[in-house]
């Protein structure tokens, strides 16, 4: 369970996040919605530890720990994993290094063992299989030169192989074609797990209609303004945010 | 008749030597004296029962040296060598090495575990006395165990340190010794030829294929020793020869000088590898300590369509100025230049290669990736000419710079001539960082920063490592993560 309490964040002197409060239980699927600049991305950065944010007030709390006390890297080791909204490309580095890599070093933290290669390999091309990624792609460096689309269905290939208990995907949706959006989606449910919680980050009320969310979120000036289920999304989608940013301001 | 004239040779220098150099009464020392002069250099050869030919070499080397200036031109500083104040022989039984590991330094051991150097093989690197090594050790100075012996010469390979070559073989030094490079090549390569202690001679006969990777462990021992290794390599026509050579040093006080020569020359159709992992001490942070190294390598593909490949992963040093060198002179030959170089904290690298292309279709190819961390500063300089007769000459080029880190610095210098029309040089650059949203990307997929610095370095060079030998590029793998710690957050 992810539970935020009166988040209160800023970046080079910009406020940024003001008073969020968020809980998200287990096996629950949360989407946020929100207008362009409304902190959805800062959100996701401070959950998930990247450096730069001052968090002047609050707490965020994964199963009670506190992740604020914590590197990056460690919270990716206790189960958070951000599917970014712009996946970064590491030259030289094939993506099946990278990905055994990531793997062993999250087991490594968690004491637990490391994969064996063909433990590793095998996993590996079932999950890109899955997800429609082709296998010559996973000899390629990370994300040089894939298509946008393609970057995007790495990072759910990433989320499947990690196996997080709390997963952000940051406008994972944006970029893909109706095809790779189902195949995305199905992958996105297929990990549907009652531990495992999800926040979506999402404009677009067509994603939802494939991930179903449970609870429906809308954030605006970087606080949650309005609460409510699957519904809210398809009532956004035809009045946009308007009625919400009022409230907020 | 070789045979015959090589002890004739050998008697004559045995005998002059011995009397013609009394200068020292206490010729049973280890160690000369400090200070460089003709005395000195006498005193090298004398200890050594040189022929007349080659003390006479040394001290022409000597005089020349004199009368010329250290070059100035490289981009790196360091405080001026005083020359009289270091020894410039010293055997390895005058320093009592530590009589087992548990006297080592144990930030050395460290290093060398976490490389998973072999216990035996640490032993022989931390210099403990009671060792059995299977490489040809060159521990300050003298070659000290010379093995596979009886393998090599099965094979007629002649593997051995180059003081013995002296006597067993003059014939074969006396022709190939200074004629890649010159003895007044360069101030550094003129101060070797005066002093030169010891090193590696290769000789490989016509036809035969190397059964072996030639191997040789260097290592600096002693306090305010220069050092001054001389190589001679020869392939013969249509032979090969894979050598490595694999360095590291205990921790030192003072700044050490360290200027090698390295000569090979291949002859119609014969090939040389020569890989180098250079690991030296190369200071504390503030760059306090580290050796000097000044190296002269240079290959002359004598012959028709040879070789000759170097390949380099240069990690330490406080300062590094190094640029192993092919002159193809045989028409179809071919010259190749790999590079990793690593700089960190406060090291000076100034490093690259020259490609001359004299015959016909020589071609060369040149891929350095240089790495700069900390406050370093890491300049690639590379020469590539074609004479007016290396028609068809070819070049191909590719320089990268990774930097990490915001006080380092990356310069790449070419210098291209072609005095020849048809020459075709092509030449790549790039300067890359590690962005703090990639570190950030890694640390979100679980890697610590060193973690993923590690993965993105290695992926960088992964091109150069393939060139080198499995066991070394695992070994430089390791090398080049324990280099670039403390490099990022
Ligand atoms: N380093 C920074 N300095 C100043 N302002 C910043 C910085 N980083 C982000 N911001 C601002 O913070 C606000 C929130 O940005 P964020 O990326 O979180 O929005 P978002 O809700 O994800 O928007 P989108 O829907 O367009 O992805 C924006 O106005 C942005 O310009
Ligand atoms: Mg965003």
């Amino acid at each position: 369970m992810l539970e935020i309490r009166n988040l209160h964040a800023e970046i080079d002197g910009k406020k940024i996040i003001n008073g969020l409060s968020l809980t998200v239980n287990d096996g629950e699927i949360a989407a946020i919605m929100g207008p362009n600049g409304s902190g959805k991305s800062t959100l996701s950065y401070v959950i998930s530890g990247r450096e730069g944010y001052t968090v002047t007030d609050g707490e965020i709390l994964l199963d009670g720990a506190n992740l604020l006390e914590m590197d990056a890297s460690v919270r990716a080791a206790k189960g958070v994993f951000l599917a970014f909204q712009y996946p970064l490309e590491i030259p030289g580095v094939t993506t099946m290094t990278f990905l055994k890599a990531c793997m062993n070093a999250q087991r490594k933290a968690r004491g637990e063992a490391e994969f064996s290669t063909p433990d590793f390999m095998k996993r590996v091309r079932a999950g890109a299989e899955k997800l429609g990624v082709p296998q010559d792609m996973l000899r390629r460096a990370l994300n040089v030169g894939f298509s946008g689309g393609e970057k995007k269905r790495m990072e759910v290939l990433q989320m499947s192989l990690l196996e997080p208990t709390f997963a952000i995907l940051d406008e994972t949706d944006s970029g893909l074609d109706i095809d790779a959006l189902r195949i995305v989606a199905d992958g996105v449910n297929a990990l549907r797990d009652p531990k495992r919680s999800f926040l979506v980050i999402t404009h677009y009320q067509r994603l939802l209609d494939y991930i179903v969310p449970d609870t429906v979120h809308v954030m605006s000036k970087g606080r949650i303004v309005k609460t409510g289920g699957k519904e809210l999304a398809l009532e956004l989608e035809a009045n946009g945010y308007r009625d919400f940013v009022g409230e907020a301001a | 008749m070789a045979a015959v004239q090589e002890t004739v040779d050998r008697v004559k220098s045995v005998d002059v030597d011995a009397y013609k150099y009394g200068f020292f009464t206490d010729i049973e020392s280890d160690k000369a004296p400090k200070g460089l002069s003709e005395d000195t250099v006498r005193f090298i050869s004398a200890k050594k029962n040189e022929p007349v030919w080659l003390t006479e070499w040394r001290l022409d080397a000597y005089r020349r040296w004199l009368t010329m200036t250290e070059p100035d031109w490289a981009r790196v500083e360091y405080p001026k060598i005083d020359y009289q104040d270091l020894y410039y022989y010293s055997a390895p039984k005058s320093s009592p090495g530590p009589k087992n590991l548990d006297e080592v330094d144990p930030e050395l051991l460290r290093v060398y575990e976490k490389l998973g150097i072999p216990l035996r093989e640490q032993e022989v690197l931390a210099g403990v006395q009671e060792r059995r090594v299977a490489v040809d050790a060159v521990f300050d100075s003298v070659s000290v165990a010379t093995t596979f012996k009886a393998e090599l010469a099965k094979a007629g390979v002649i593997f051995c340190p180059i003081s013995e070559a002296v006597h067993s073989h003059p014939e074969l030094v006396k022709k190939y010794l200074g004629s890649v490079v010159p003895v007044t090549d360069n101030y550094f390569a003129t101060l070797n030829s005066a002093v030169f202690s010891d090193g590696s001679f290769v000789y490989i006969p016509p036809g035969v294929r190397c059964p072996m990777e030639l191997s040789t462990y260097f290592r600096i021992n002693e306090q305010n020793t220069g050092q001054f290794e001389r190589t001679l390599i020869i392939a013969d026509k249509g032979s090969y020869v894979s050598y490595l050579e694999g360095c590291t040093a205990p921790k030192r006080d003072e700044n050490q000088l360290h200027a090698a020569v390295v000569e090979l020359i291949t002859h119609d159709d014969a090939e040389i590898k020569y890989s180098t992992v250079q690991n030296w001490y190369p200071g504390d942070s503030e760059g306090k300590g580290g050796i000097y190294n000044f190296v002269t390598k240079r290959g002359d593909c004598r012959g028709a369509r040879s070789k000759i490949s170097w390949t380099q992963v240069e990690t330490g040093s406080a300062i590094t100025w190094k640029y192993p060198s092919c002159i193809l002179r045989g028409d179809e030959s071919r010259g190749e230049f790999y590079s990793i170089a690593i700089s960190n904290g406060r090291q000076q690298v100034d490093s690259g290669t020259k490609m001359i292309h004299l015959g016909k279709n020589t071609t060369s190819r040149i891929i350095s990736k240089g790495i700069s961390a900390g406050r370093s500063n890491n300049t690639y300089r590379g020469q590539v000419s074609a004479h007016r007769k290396a028609t068809n000459a070819r070049n191909f080029t590719n320089c990268d710079s990774l930097l990490i880190g915001e006080t380092c610095g990356a310069h790449t210098i070419p210098y291209i001539e072609a005095k020849n029309a048809t020459a075709v040089f092509e030449h790549e650059a790039t300067t890359s960082k590690i962005s703090e949203d990639q570190l950030f990307y890694c640390k979100q997929r679980g890697l610590s920063a060193e973690e993923a610095t590690a993965l993105i370095v290695n992926g960088f060079v992964r091109d150069v490592l393939q060139q080198l030998p499995m066991e070394f590029a695992v070994e430089a793998q390791k090398l080049i993560s324990i280099s670039l710690e403390g490099s990022v957050g």
